[in-house]
């Protein structure tokens, strides 16, 4: 019998739909952190003042906070990712000639990138497989990003080395979560705009990285 | 770090606080509760990476 199903028609729609945002949220996430080791690579060699690296920062926030929503829903959202990511990418360049410039700084550098590499894809992956629904999640890590967030603010002007890495160890623990959260909610219908997870995702991975590479150069012996 | 740049940067994650803050109190009012067995398989992965990056240290270490 070849009798149309509404229920199993729609709901091959919504798997379809799924899988259509998580390709192109993959195929958009590696295309812009391509693009920021590009800029990364330019602000390298252009040695960047750590002034600048701020400001360039905070101009990031901006877009993401101003102008991404606006453009979310059409394809100028592309252009405003890749901005973001640019000047991220870009602000990475004055940290990264301060590690190289160590006697380990190679290794460093390496090691924070490819460990950022295998925590992404293990964590993608688990998300992906499992099909585990972590939006229970948010409430947690809503708090403990503002928790983090309280203790830089304290210890930029405290200056405690220990606080430092705790609150790098945190921003890791929070960001895995993180990835966790996005990814099942891409699967689970509860992102439907790739570009609003693209950025979710990117940042996760930039703060990932940004945090390892803190902890190894501290861990190392030669911060 | 010159007192500027702190304060700038203290702003700013100020500012981050008080934009996050309406949308961690939503989600931690009407958000969906995990049972014990959901936060295990969060504990899993995230036990994972912590273990993973006690083997980075322990790499650049040597």
């Amino acid at each position: 019998m070849n009798e149309f199903n509404p229920t199993i028609a729609r709901g091959r729609e919504s798997v379809l739909a799924t899988n259509k945002v998580i390709r192109n949220t993959y195929i958009m996430l590696s295309m812009t952190l391509l693009f920021s080791a590009v800029m990364a690579a330019v602000g390298m060699a252009i040695n960047l003042s750590p002034g600048v690296s701020m400001m360039m920062s905070i101009g990031a926030i901006g877009l993401i906070w101003l102008v991404l929503p606006r453009f979310e829903n059409s394809t100028g959202g592309i252009a405003v990712v890749f901005a973001i990511a640019g000047l991220l990418g870009a602000g990475l360049g004055p940290i990264l000639n301060a590690y190289l410039a160590l006697a380990n700084g190679p290794q460093l550098v390496g090691t924070a990138l490819g460990g950022t590499g295998v925590i992404f894809l293990g964590l993608s992956g688990y998300a992906l497989t499992t099909r585990k629904d972590f939006s229970f999640m948010g409430g947690f890590l809503f708090v403990g990003i503002l928790v983090v967030f309280g203790a830089m603010i304290a210890n930029l002007f405290m200056e405690i080395p220990a606080l430092s890495l705790a609150v790098s160890a945190g921003i890791i623990m929070l960001m895995s979560g993180l990835i966790l959260f996005d990814t099942s909610r891409i699967i689970h219908g509860g992102e439907t705009n790739y570009i609003r997870a693209t950025v979710g995702l990117y940042l996760s991975i930039y703060n990932i990285f940004v945090s390892l590479l803190h902890i190894l150069g501290a861990m190392s012996g030669d911060d | 770090m010159e007192f500027w740049l702190k304060v700038v940067i203290a702003l700013m994650l100020a500012m981050m606080l008080w934009r996050l803050w309406p949308a961690a109190k939503h989600m931690l009012e009407h958000g969906p509760k995990g049972t014990s067995k959901d936060w295990m398989g969060v504990a899993l992965p995230i036990g994972a990476v912590v273990l993973f990056i006690v083997f980075l240290v322990m790499m650049v270490r040597n």
